[in-house]
């Protein structure tokens, strides 16, 4: 079970605002948070990464604490069980396909492994200047199950793709989430693709929740629950 | 016409000594430079760039007061290393890292800008420490600026005179540098030899911003 309680003064700008989220979370399940540009889904991400620091609240994964406020505890993200996938990627141009995956595992085996799953063995040995988005993509996933991880963040990992390759590599997503059993949380402002690849979704608008539930009973009773 | 070359390899020495103590010295500081957001940073800042507006020579007097067996730092390098500074090699390749410095740290601290903070972001969610994150990821994306750091800085060596002079003198073998050679076969009226040491040092300079020019370019296409 992930569960976390995040409170922090965000600044978008001029904008001053408060990220006060908690939630509870299934391990296994893939929890999908939308809302508008600067409600605070990327803010959120990075806290639980551990990339940022909230100002008070806990994140826990299972028995692991990796943030509470009282008595202090942070855990930085090289000790967290996470993998992150970057908006724009984020993929090391200095190294191929394979060496952005080895990076992360250290095991070339493993690393053979996510490339299979991912299916980029064809383009192994590419840099990331040579792919297509599809292709950086799947490297960044890749990359980010490298170290086996507990919990999975995807940071609007589609945006920069064309609506035919959101589509098949959304599918593809649950695909090897499913196969890997791994907790996952997606980011999107899409409505619509949060709908259509989420067990579970969380609306935020301001830093706060104003929806959560199941997606198929998606309802803001739940909503007001959990964000109390 | 005489051909000495042994201030080649003096300067040839003295060069690479300043090279490789600044691109040590230099990172640490060039990291802070670029991230620290400290409100003492512009004023350490300035005063590491003050050897680039300051004459050479005002600098190496001051350099002079403090390396001299009666200065701070000459004294304690005496009486701790037993290591004369003033008029000695080691002498020179001080001055010549104080004159050199702000060419090697403005070039690491663009590099180190230039990397994207996201890779860092990446490169910690994958497990690795900060040490590890700045060998394996910021240093090789950052290769160009190196590459500028290291070719600017040996050619400033290379051409210092100044501050050289005013610390080390014109000892043959030992602190007579290529340039001061060139200044005293101009005092003896001796131009052919002065041209042929002038001749190789343009000619160095030029192969190294040459070399340099090249490596940016290829870095920009990747």
């Amino acid at each position: 079970m992930l569960h976390f309680d995040v409170k922090k003064l965000l600044r978008a700008g001029d904008h001053v605002f408060h990220l006060d989220a908690a939630y509870c979370l299934e391990e296994g399940s893939l929890l999908g948070i939308r809302g508008a540009s600067g409600s605070g889904k990327t803010s959120l991400l990075r806290c639980l990464a551990g990339l940022s620091r909230p100002d008070s609240g806990c994140v826990q994964m299972g028995e692991d604490i990796w943030f509470r406020s009282q008595p202090e505890l942070f855990v930085p993200p090289q000790r967290r069980s996470v993998g992150l996938v970057f908006q724009d990627y984020a993929l090391f141009p200095h190294l191929t396909v394979a060496g952005n995956v080895l990076y992360a595992t250290g095991d070339r085996e493993r690393a053979m492994e996510l490339l299979e799953l991912t299916r980029l063995t064809e383009v192994a040995h590419h840099f990331p200047r040579e792919l297509s988005g599809g292709q950086k993509q799947r490297t960044a996933l890749a990359r980010a199950l490298g170290r086996r991880p507990r919990l999975l963040l995807l940071d609007e990992p589609f945006s920069a793709l064309d609506e035919d390759l959101r589509f098949s590599l959304g599918d593809e997503l649950c695909r090897i989430q499913g196969e890997t059993g791994v907790t996952a949380i997606l980011v999107s402002h899409s409505r619509e693709e949060i709908s259509r690849l989420c067990t579970e979704v969380l609306e935020l608008s301001d830093g706060r929740i104003v929806g959560a539930g199941a997606e198929d009973r998606f309802d803001a009773r739940r909503a007001a629950r959990w964000a109390t | 016409m005489s051909f000495d070359p042994v201030p080649f390899w003096v300067s040839l020495h003295l060069g690479l000594w300043v090279t490789v103590l600044l691109l040590v010295i230099c990172f640490p500081l060039a990291w802070i430079f670029a991230r620290s957001r400290g409100r003492w940073v512009p004023w350490v800042e300035s005063t590491t760039t003050l050897p680039l507006v300051l004459s050479p020579t005002v600098l190496g007097f001051y350099l002079l007061i403090l390396l001299s067996p009666r200065g701070a730092v000459g004294r304690f390098f005496e009486s701790v290393f037993h290591v004369r500074l003033a008029f000695s090699f080691a002498g020179i390749v001080i001055a010549g890292c104080v004159s050199s410095l702000p060419f090697m740290l403005s070039a690491l601290r663009t590099g180190i800008l230039s990397v994207p903070n996201h890779l860092l972001d990446a490169s910690y969610t994958l497990g690795k420490g900060r040490l590890e994150t700045i060998v394996r990821v910021v240093i090789p994306n950052m290769r160009s600026s190196i590459v500028a750091g290291v070719v600017n800085t040996f050619a400033h060596t290379l051409g210092e005179f100044g501050a050289v002079l005013m610390i080390g003198g014109s000892i043959p073998g030992v602190t007579k540098v290529v340039s001061i050679a060139v200044y005293e076969r101009v005092e003896s009226l001796n131009f052919g030899s002065a041209h042929v040491y002038a001749g190789i040092l343009v000619a160095v300079s030029y192969f190294g911003v040459l070399l340099l020019n090249r490596i940016q370019r290829r870095e920009a296409r990747r």
